[in-house]
């Protein structure tokens, strides 16, 4: 493929000069009174004259592909929003997306937001208890799943009076309970057009629950305004042209799968490629040679897990159709960067951002110099400094290790934590939206990712909070308490590690384990089941009785334990 | 010992990967991983099982998602480690 200019240009000039308004301009932002990100990711593209183009080839896991063009895209995401407001659903009203990756999980996003509803996506391996506080919290009025997950709304739904609508897809004519209701979106009535509801650049658009050290898992709130970054850091980081063929392998339960799986890159007209399917190191490859991908966004796990499988299998395929690779979700480590430069003819660009910011806030941009195992630097528009982690200031000497600051007012900003004003404001500090990790600057102005600054785990570029994970062991029968750490992984950089205390009459034995390990798993999600358990007589705590994690997590990565002054004496 | 073998992985799939209510057919050829039935993280757990049934050790090079992708190459990997009659 022939060296086309980068999107981005000159990063430097771009930085000096940068004004949100050129993205707004771009996409004639308001138009119409046109704010709904719907419209944009859809209607807009056909009204330019590229609704016959691509917008989604999918492939299921059995090999079978359908493809949806931006008229299928629109058509259809309207029967959506036009069958959700036929139930009585109301704007602001919580819309939840439940199903694996098919394409009406993509098309039903962009109509829940036509309709005016805010979308709330979830992972579809979450067990029932994850899913029960996300649906709780949110008081989500409606839920569409398929068949295949309903058995686990089906546990809940009793508790959740909210749930006035569960829409089963792909139901294969089995029997339905009240409150349920089937929905074909191939037999549904065709919608030439739905009137998109009329947004504001601040009306609410995507709800993503995200995890903390304490508590439940947070909601993070977006405005339908976020395209305007989202569409802009598509075209600059992932460096989007109208004849790339793009597969971001995110699941849309994790925000990544929406900023980038879906709007950024429908706001621009690109066509791209969703694989229904798990990891699969030559089916991955046999992917992209099979549908000529060229701009792939994945992430430092699927990495690792192909360098672990060797460049043997890379030479059974022509590749040579990739132009530009992109990855999130964790510090992407240099060996990495230099074996994908090796392999492919070119290296993997780091970028760095979180639920909370919404879009890409940090990056290595084309055309930029990589130092491989950097963050990059910070995206135009975005001020990004390293802060000292008392005073919240920022930290001006290269290498001093500090907390990643943001300047608050990007668009794609979260605008609360839903109904949790409290955790909401504590994540400003003198100014600065503080993200939870710790990084240093290089004397080129280069972010080196150092570590998280709280107990959360982040495994597989997904974020598990150790309070969840506890709260769901204690349910089991046997245990009478636990803690739950990250402990380091070579390929998933952290995973799941807990300690029990049995009660009275259970021992530890294998089965146990593994009963414990399976129990988490099935009321939470793969990602936060144990990967380890230690069974332990007691655990660290603080005279006042708190479980001193820090201490436990230190042992694990081997690092100086730190203070235990207020260690209980047992 | 093959054909215990194929149905004790068959049951221990259904049993703590399926849903309760599902009426999937599961077989020696049916793909696990790649289907989406079992991801990469509850490998683990299938791993964990088959090696503290067996009293093994599946080392992380060898725990690939191709060797656990199918019941038959779980115990194309197992006969690795055990004897398994055919």
């Amino acid at each position: 493929m022939s060296k086309q200019p980068s999107n981005i240009g000159s990063y430097e000039e771009r930085y000096r000069n940068f004004n949100w308004q050129q993205s707004e301009e771009e996409l004639e932002y308001g138009k119409n009174g046109n704010y709904n990100i719907g419209y944009f990711c859809s209607d807009r593209i056909c009204e330019l004259g590229f609704g016959s183009k691509l917008a989604l080839i999918w492939q299921g896991f059995s090999g079978e592909i359908k493809q949806y063009t931006y008229n299928d895209i629109r058509t259809n995401s309207n029967k959506f929003a036009h069958f959700l407001s036929s139930l009585g659903i109301k704007p602001g009203e919580r819309v939840c997306i439940f199903m694996d990756r098919i394409p009406e999980l993509y098309i039903s996003f962009i109509g829940i937001l036509k309709a005016g509803f805010i979308v709330q996506p979830l992972f579809s391996a979450f067990g029932e208890e994850a899913l029960f506080t996300r649906l709780d919290d949110a008081k989500t009025c409606a839920i569409l799943t398929t068949r295949k997950h309903l058995s686990k709304v089906r546990k809940i739904k009793a508790q959740l009076p909210a749930l006035k609508h569960i829409i089963v897809l792909h139901n294969e004519g089995k029997p339905l309970e009240k409150r349920e209701i089937e929905f074909i979106m191939d037999d549904y009535q065709k919608i030439e057009n739905f009137p998109v509801y009329k947004v504001d650049k601040e009306t609410p658009s995507v709800l993503h629950y995200t995890s903390g050290t304490t508590g439940k898992p947070k909601g993070a709130l977006h405005v339908h305004s976020s395209i305007i970054a989202q569409y802009i850091t598509t075209k600059w980081v992932l460096d989007l042209k109208p004849d790339d063929i793009y597969w971001c392998t995110a699941d849309p339960g994790w925000v990544t799968g929406t900023s980038y799986g879906i709007i950024g890159p429908w706001s621009l007209g690109i066509t791209q490629a969703v694989y229904d399917i798990g990891f699969n190191t030559e089916k991955w490859y046999a992917f992209i040679e099979k549908h000529k991908i060229t701009v792939w966004y994945t992430a430092p796990t699927a990495i690792r897990l192909l360098m672990k499988e060797g460049e043997a299998v890379v030479k059974k395929y022509n590749l040579t159709c990739l132009r530009h690779l992109i990855s999130v979700g964790e510090p992407l480590n240099a060996e990495a960067v230099i074996w994908s430069e090796k392999v492919f003819g070119l290296p993997f660009h780091d970028s760095y951002w979180q639920t909370e910011t919404g879009s890409i806030v940090i990056s290595n941009y084309p055309g930029m110099k990589i130092k491989p195992g950097s963050m990059g630097k910070a995206f135009p528009g975005i001020v990004a400094v390293v802060v000292d982690p008392k005073k919240y200031e920022p930290i001006n000497t290269p290498g001093s290790i500090g907390l990643i600051a943001l300047k608050p007012g990007w668009p794609s900003m979260m605008r609360a934590y839903w109904n949790n004003k409290e955790t909401y404001d504590n994540k400003f500090k003198n100014g600065w939206y503080i993200c939870g990790d710790r990084a240093y600057l290089d004397n080129e102005g280069y972010f080196w990712f150092v570590g998280r600054d709280d107990d959360v785990i982040n495994t597989a570029g997904h974020l598990v909070g150790p309070f969840e994970i506890e709260s769901a062991l204690l349910e089991h029968p046997a245990v009478a308490e636990s803690a739950a750490v990250g402990k380091p992984d070579q390929v998933n950089m952290e995973v799941v590690k807990a300690f029990v205390a049995l009660k009275p009459g259970y021992k530890p034995s294998n089965d146990l384990e593994l009963d414990i390990m399976n129990f988490i798993r099935k009321k939470l999600s793969p990602l936060a089941m144990p990967q380890e358990i230690e069974f332990v007589d007691s655990l660290p705590k603080t005279r006042s009785g708190k479980i001193m994690r820090r201490l436990l997590r230190a042992k694990e990565w081997g690092e100086e334990i730190g203070d235990i002054s207020t260690l209980e004496n047992d | 010992m093959g054909e215990d073998l194929k149905k004790l992985i068959i049951d221990y799939v259904k049993k703590e990967y399926l849903d309760e209510d599902s009426d999937q057919e599961i077989t020696e050829n049916t793909p696990l991983i790649s289907s989406g039935i079992v991801d990469s993280f509850s490998m683990v757990s299938l791993k964990t099982f088959l090696e503290k049934k067996f009293n093994i050790k599946i080392p992380d090079e060898k725990a690939t998602t191709d060797a656990f992708d199918t019941v038959n190459n779980i115990i194309k990997l197992l006969g690795e480690f055990v004897k398994i009659d055919t």
